[in-house]
């Protein structure tokens, strides 16, 4: 379905997902990467080898959530900003992803940003808690959200509502 | 002004600097020649992280490889570089090039071996009002954005989902412009599914089976009519809508440069799946005429990377055709034969699988 529509269905996303019971457990990395492509550095990547090795480069990668701590190194390393990371019990009633990001205006601490699910559609409000960027790959910032707890698997972007304030 | 050199590689996009720097090492009196006042070809627009595996520059961006390129370049004494400068005609009898600089000077070279890494031109599309200002290729779009930073206008409708609709797309929104959608005839999303994700989840909508009817403006683009197509491809009259815009960017595909091969006279081949006319060549890139090397999109339109190893192969090919082989060499290549079969691998590369086999051998 993705070749056509350009995102992933509820059932695609159900096949890379991580289950419940996991992401009760804390920080996960979350790979959007279905379709065989010639590209590997996420394998490379991953300190816990979480990230399984590739028998071939245009394998699509396979994690082992079990392994996984969130770390979110994986993320730095992806070109295709397939990955982000997610923590459930940010709060009791929020959850906060990691999304990488390379648009202006650049959010900021505090901000308040519409929530876009996958395929475009805006499905809430989130605030910024953090912007940080990696070393091996500093142009493209990591944007840490509060969001909504009920959107945990469907928030996947965000925008600037008012950067003025 | 009269020259010689050992090899001349025309084209200095990533497949000419590759080449280029392989034949620096190696310590062969090199000439590149450069119609651009730049060096790097498509790699200077490439503001994305390249794919592929680390030690191939996968997540280093385009612009940050063809700088690598260049200093490498850079140090080699032995290598010459001619900007501003067009190769224009190849004179069999006498074995000479000709180049021209800023339309002034004229260079009379002449080469052992000579590297085609010219790369390809974009494709139009036939419809009504195609020659309005606000309709662009997705290649000058890119060099106006990101060669120069003009923006080519802010309500744009791109038409092709390959990897170049979708990455022009997003370096579109990415200046600020704002993209109403993407069409493609096709029933399916061309490029890669992680380049249409994010556009997707930024809002941008993509429309398979849509085609443009026609462009309307008085002066300039002023509004398009898009029309749904059937599955055999066939417009459906009764499904036209209209949508406002001031730039239709056409991503439409590209042809290969191939003017200089014709003219040495190398058999060619007609392969769609490469984009047009591309010729016969051994695993060393050299064509039908000893001595004449392709490397690059101009060899069969694909991508950056493939093209890279392609200007590395050609180039030792050259060094042996020049008597100079040895091991290190030898390690090198095979290593670069390997890797791109390795990227033509799986279903993302099974067009340029079944083109490559229908390329006789040279």
């Amino acid at each position: 379905m993705y070749q056509k529509t350009g995102y992933l269905s509820e059932e695609e996303l159900n096949e890379i997902f991580p289950d419940k019971e996991r992401i009760e457990e804390g920080p996960v990395a979350i790979i959007e990467c279905v379709q065989l492509i010639p590209c590997n550095p996420c394998q490379d990547a991953c300190p816990r080898t979480a990230i399984l090795p590739f028998e071939k480069m245009t394998d699509s990668p396979v994690i082992d959530h079990s392994k996984c701590n969130g770390c979110s190194i994986c993320m730095a390393y992806c070109p295709g900003l397939a990955i982000y990371i997610l923590d459930y019990h940010y709060t009791d009633t929020t959850s906060l992803i990691k999304i990488p990001y390379e648009m202006l205006p650049l959010p900021e601490k505090d901000d308040e940003v519409d929530l876009y699910d996958r395929s475009g559609k805006v499905v809430g409000k989130g605030k910024v808690i953090k912007v940080q960027s990696f070393k091996n790959n500093p142009k493209t910032y990591i944007v840490w959200v509060e969001i909504p707890k009920a959107l945990y698997k469907t928030a996947r972007n965000i925008k600037v509502v008012n950067n003025e304030g | 002004m009269k020259h010689f050199f050992d090899v001349v590689i025309i084209g200095a996009g990533p497949a000419g600097l590759c080449a280029g720097n392989i034949l620096g090492n190696a310590g062969k009196k090199t000439l590149i020649i450069e119609r651009d006042p730049f060096l790097g070809g498509q790699l200077l627009k490439q503001t994305h992280m390249f794919f592929g595996s680390r030690d191939q520059y996968a997540g280093t961006r385009g612009l940050d490889i063809a700088k690598i390129f260049q200093n490498e370049l850079n140090s080699y004494p032995n290598v010459s570089v001619f900007t501003d400068t067009t190769a224009t005609g190849y004179y069999p009898e006498e074995k000479i090039l000709l180049a021209m600089k800023d339309e002034k000077e004229l260079y009379e070279i002449s080469f052992d071996q000579i590297i085609i890494a010219t790369g390809a031109s974009e494709k139009s599309l036939l419809f009504e009002n195609n020659d309005l200002p606000g309709i662009f290729g997705a290649g000058a779009v890119q060099t106006l954005m990101n060669m120069y930073g003009v923006l080519p206008g802010t309500e744009i409708i791109m038409v092709g989902s390959g990897n170049i609709g979708l990455i022009v797309s997003y370096q579109l929104l990415q200046a600020g412009a704002n993209v109403k959608c993407i069409i493609d005839a096709a029933p399916h999303i061309g490029g890669y599914f992680v380049h249409a994700a994010k556009i997707r989840r930024m809002g941008v909508p993509i429309y398979t089976q849509h085609t443009i009817h026609r462009a309307i403006g008085k002066t300039t683009l002023e509004a398009v009519e898009l029309v749904k197509v059937d599955n055999s491809w066939k417009k459906i009259s009764d499904s036209v809508f209209t949508e406002s815009c001031d730039v239709l960017c056409l991503a439409v595909g590209l042809v290969p440069m191939s003017e200089l091969l014709w003219q040495m006279g190398c058999d060619m081949n007609f392969v769609p799946e490469l984009g047009g006319s591309v010729p016969a060549r051994n695993q060393w890139m050299e064509t039908s005429v000893r001595g004449v090397f392709v490397a690059g999109d101009v060899a069969g339109v694909e991508e950056a990377s493939s093209a890279m190893l392609e200007g590395t192969i050609a180039a030792i090919g050259a060094l042996k055709n020049l008597g100079s082989w040895n091991a290190a060499i030898e390690k090198k290549c095979v290593h670069s034969l390997e890797y791109l079969k390795e990227i033509r691998y799986g279903p993302v590369g099974e067009k340029i699988r079944s083109g490559l086999a229908k390329v006789e051998a040279r």
